[in-house]
């Protein structure tokens, strides 16, 4: 494979568009937000135009702390998907984070066997191409 | 309105390969609808109604298949909701034939996933365009992975063990060994499934489902009709569907959808837990078992792992589960619900020989899963009974 095919970023990406441009925007400047409803004040996350519970589309982004709790998490050490299959085994897990919702991401900086539920974890910024930058978490420190 | 004993299902027939690289999913389908009429003494002249998934199919999915077969129905159905569509597909023709718009139904499903060497559940998917797959697919989401994370939570929660899921693909290959279709029918034990390489922690190789090639078919008429034809009618007494998701964040997740579904169709049969005497249930990976049993309500939260421990699942024990072998090591195409039904069916018509179940089998319970537990899936349950 020639070198510079190795160097591409293999792994899917976001499409950004009206409801989510804000937030994959602050995610670029490595802030992290959630969404409330300006009407019946539900958090939620992904990012949405309309609140899921009454589909008020007033919005409140709240800028995350971006600290958290491992919820569940798992090892994966077979995925033979481009991007993935180069770097197992990989740590997904679902992050509860401080403002009571959860996400699923990566966890990184650290060993599967290291990993607790509970182990409070902290989101590291990783800037995969130009335009987007993901929201991975690390063991808190 | 309850449908309760007015439809029936009249025939089955699951498609004894495993392996085969030289025909099509439309061929394997149609010898499946074939199949099904034969065992329930009808021919395709007689079928109204056609459901299947699409899902796997080209461009205009069932349209598609209905062209192969020269069918022009007057009921069709292509619910997609992954591996249970085939259960929601027998509810949803239920409620036509009962409704009125058609009279006789066939559900099919057929595929070639292992010959065409697909990879089912650790593909990592690129996902969709859709919004959910967006925040998902980035981190590597595989079907595997997403279930696994119920089983770690589920360890954590209630000290399950890896020893007591292995015992769920222990049994489950006891079964297949008296299914001559199976396609692993060499016993193993609980050591064997600790031992085989980790997939995604907690689960083994031997705790995922199997990949074969495979399809099947059922034919749904009422129950009047149904007692005119050639095999015993088998009676839907009630039926229940739902969806779990990510719930904008907010989700428990040890709450899968079998929890509504299981309830509904309870509700709607009228019958009580006592009274299940085999179930069918999807078993994509041994966690897949444990945690339906608990949602429906066979146990306790967190009483799953003894619950399906010392043989308990076995078909001559107290609670007979999965007895063709199950998705664990039977067959699973990609998409088990219709072998669910089947087998069901077969159970309670009494011909499943070295595999019947030893208890007087009246009432069974299907319940398929589609989808990821851990990400989003659909739930679909069946309540069935032989009188």
């Amino acid at each position: 494979m020639p070198e510079s095919k190795e160097k591409k970023y293999l792994k899917p990406l976001p499409h950004l568009d009206e409801e989510n441009r804000p937030w994959w925007e602050a995610l670029k400047r490595h802030e992290l937000y959630v969404q409330k409803c300006r009407d019946c004040g539900d958090m939620r996350y992904y990012p949405r135009a309309q609140c899921p519970s009454c589909l008020s589309p007033r919005t409140e982004w709240v800028r995350a702390h971006g600290r958290g709790k491992v919820y569940t998490f798992t090892a994966t050490y077979q995925n033979q998907s481009p991007g993935f299959r180069e770097s197992l085994p990989y740590i997904m897990a679902y992050i509860e984070l401080d403002e009571g919702l959860k996400m699923l991401t990566n966890l990184v900086d650290c060993r599967p066997e290291d990993v607790k539920i509970g182990m409070p974890v902290e989101v590291v910024y990783e800037d995969v191409t130009p335009e987007v930058t993901l929201a991975k978490f690390r063991p808190a420190r | 309105m309850s449908l309760s004993r007015k439809i029936a299902i009249a025939g089955v027939y699951e498609h004894p390969t495993r392996f085969a690289p030289d025909k099509t999913m439309f061929q394997i389908m149609a010898e499946s609808v074939r199949g099904a009429l034969d065992d329930a003494g009808l021919g395709i002249k007689d079928v109204d109604g056609l459901a299947t998934t699409g899902m796997g199919m080209g461009g205009m999915g069932i349209i598609g298949f209905a062209d192969y077969l020269n069918l022009t129905p007057n009921f069709v159905d292509s619910t997609a909701i992954g591996g249970s569509s085939f259960v929601a597909h027998t509810a949803h023709a239920a409620a036509a034939i009962n409704a009125g718009l058609c009279n006789v139904c066939v559900v099919v499903y057929g595929s070639t996933a292992a010959s065409s060497r697909t990879a089912v559940g650790t593909g990592g998917g690129g996902g969709s365009a859709d919004p959910p797959d967006q925040y998902d697919a980035p981190f590597g989401v595989t079907t595997v992975g997403a279930y696994a994370m119920i089983a770690q939570r589920h360890m954590h929660d209630y000290g399950t063990t890896s020893e007591q899921l292995a015992e769920i693909a222990v049994t489950m290959r006891l079964h297949a060994s008296m299914n001559p279709a199976a396609k692993y029918r060499d016993p193993i034990t609980v050591e064997d499934v600790m031992a085989s390489r980790v997939i995604s922690s907690p689960l083994h190789l031997l705790d995922c489902c199997i990949i074969s090639d495979g399809g099947g078919a059922l034919v749904i008429t009422s129950a009047e009709r149904a007692r005119d034809l050639k095999k015993k009618p088998v009676y839907l007494l009630g039926a229940g569907e739902a969806v779990r998701h990510s719930a904008r964040g907010q989700r428990d997740y040890l709450n899968i959808a079998a929890a509504q579904s299981g309830r509904l169709a309870f509700e709607r049969a009228g019958v009580a837990h006592k009274d299940i005497d085999m179930a069918m249930i999807y078993d994509s990976f041994t966690i897949t078992v444990l945690s339906t049993l608990e949602n429906l309500g066979f146990c306790k939260p967190g009483e799953g792992g003894a619950f399906v421990s010392g043989g308990r699942l076995r078909h001559d024990r107290e609670f007979p589960i999965n007895t063709d072998g199950g998705g664990l090591s039977s067959n699973h195409p990609g998409m088990r619900g219709i072998f669910l039904v089947i087998e069901a069916a077969k159970q309670l018509r009494g011909e499943c020989g070295p595999r019947q179940v030893k208890k007087n089998c009246q009432i069974a319970l299907v319940h398929g899963t589609g989808g990821a537990l851990g990400t989003r899936h659909s739930g679909a349950t069946l309540i069935l009974s032989n009188n």
